[in-house]
């Protein structure tokens, strides 16, 4: 009986290349975003903020409904899955990926621009000083002075992209190599009482979980060390 | 105003007489039965008193949940296998297994003149087909077994979409996202929209949907009473309008 079967593997693949894409685009978004939000000064800054951190607080279902609804082949965005000539954005990984990024972007934003908010103003005017460009500054002082809130973001994008189920249960269709992540593939061992490969399912996913909590606290640790 | 309040005390009072009597029961209603089962319980109700708390799922969802002692008292299923695997494990009663309606499959889609008949299977002219879970779903199994009757299932594999329940499966062809689909003729009751063909019978194996009362149900008033109501005429009255096949009848 071979429990790690080439099913279980596809899952394992596709979400570990789902979380890596969805991080490597979030971490391109959130960068700027974070940037801009740690700095600006404006009331409608915490606005908008607000709308970046909505998926902390809404059920993924709601994500999930508007994709199917809004930008499906009959919603007003419909338009977006004909960029690469899909019809429609469910079913589809690019429709995972575009969910993935809407639905992670608090958890890599908000520790990223904690980091560029702790690091004040005082080593950027140094720089300046120093005659460094902006676009120098920040890629020599900022980014480096900031590199645990990118590793945090990073880790927890990853990991929050991993962990999501209603969205992909939602928009998915549960296709083997496409969009049958490892959650909905526990799901469905669930459903259909193959205990032994849900087991193994959710045995990998508690050891995943406790590593990124572990790496989590590690960085931390670090962090605040090399403060001191 | 004094006068208000006692008599606003007297009825909260009555209320609360009235729904001590009436029992409760859970029942798990397979998904393509959920606006029958509705009615059902509605008239259900009406008649005797008591409520039947209705919970929608695909069957093999509800039979995992049961074996697991979830606290339903009725089953519904949408398929025979799984009511007659529970009485043989001990979780349902033996005696009390009926088909309480026969499913039609039905090939779907929202707009006219899309689905002619099995040419549509045959031509494929379509993104996305979308079905129930085959493992857990006896609709997306019957699906299966259509495709594969006509020798398209390997070639239509690689379009077919699955949803959770026939619910989903059924929604998917709804907000567009799947052009064509397999659902179930209950769903499509009330509404001639769109295109549809009647899978015929020769293609797959009859769905017959059994009702069994559950080892948790075999005190409950209610739960007696909600099976004893389903075999009425009332009941099947509804699951005929709906487009099942009753038993005995074909």
């Amino acid at each position: 009986m071979e429990i790690w079967s080439a099913e279980i593997r596809q899952s394992v693949l596709l979400t570990v290349e789902l979380a890596a894409i969805s991080t490597a685009i979030l971490l391109v978004l959130a960068t700027p975003l974070a940037w801009w939000l740690a700095r600006a000064k404006g009331w409608w800054t915490e606005i908008i903020a607000s709308v970046v951190a909505l998926p902390l607080v809404l059920p993924p279902t709601v994500l999930g409904f508007y994709l199917l609804v809004l930008l499906g082949p009959d919603g007003p965005g419909g338009w977006i899955a004909s960029l690469w000539g899909g019809r429609t954005l469910a079913f589809t990984f690019e429709g995972l990926v575009i969910g993935s990024v809407v639905y992670s972007m608090p958890f890599v934003v908000q520790p990223i621009r904690n980091a560029f908010a702790a690091m004040g103003e005082r080593p950027l005017e140094v720089a300046a000083t120093l005659r460094a460009s902006p676009l120098r500054t920040f890629w020599t002082v900022a980014v480096p002075l900031a590199r645990s809130g990118f590793l945090t973001g990073a880790v927890l994008g990853f990991a929050h992209t991993v962990g999501e189920f209603g969205l992909v249960l939602m928009i998915g269709g549960n296709i083997p190599g496409h969009t049958k992540v490892l959650s909905v593939a526990l799901f469905d061992y669930v459903e259909t009482s193959r205990w032994r490969e849900a087991s193994m399912l959710a045995g990998l996913m508690v050891i995943f979980a406790f590593a990124v909590i572990l790496t989590m606290t590690l960085v931390d640790k670090r962090a605040a060390r090399a403060a001191a | 105003m004094k006068l208000l309040r006692s008599i606003t005390i007297v009825a909260g009072l009555l209320l609360a007489c009235a729904s001590a009597q009436a029992a409760q029961t859970n029942v798990a209603v397979a998904a393509n039965f959920t606006d029958a089962a509705k009615e059902i319980a509605a008239l259900f109700k009406q008649k005797t008193g008591h409520e039947a708390v209705l919970s929608f799922g695909a069957s093999g969802q509800f039979y995992t949940q049961i074996a697991q002692g979830a606290p339903f008292q009725v089953f519904l299923s949408a398929d025979d296998s799984r009511p007659k695997q529970l009485v043989e494990e001990g979780l349902a009663v033996a005696g009390n297994r009926f088909t309480y309606a026969i499913g039609k499959l039905v090939l779907w889609s929202k707009s006219p003149g899309v689905v002619t008949g099995e040419e549509t299977l045959k031509a494929a002219s379509f993104a996305k087909l979308s079905i129930c879970n085959p493992a857990a779903a006896p609709y997306g199994l019957a699906a299966v077994e259509t495709m594969k009757s006509l020798n398209l299932y390997d070639a239509l594999k690689p379009k077919l979409v699955e949803g959770a329940t026939i619910t989903q499966a059924y929604q998917f062809v709804e907000t567009g996202n799947a052009e064509v689909g397999f659902v179930a003729l209950s769903q499509l009751t009330g509404s001639e929209a769109g295109s549809r063909w009647v899978v015929p019978q020769a293609l797959y194996n009859p769905i017959r949907q059994d009702a069994v009362l559950l080892k948790a149900g075999a005190g409950n008033e209610a739960a007696g009473a909600f099976i004893t109501f389903l075999r009425g005429s009332e009941a099947r009255a509804v699951i005929e309008r709906y487009g099942y096949v009753l038993d005995g009848q074909s």
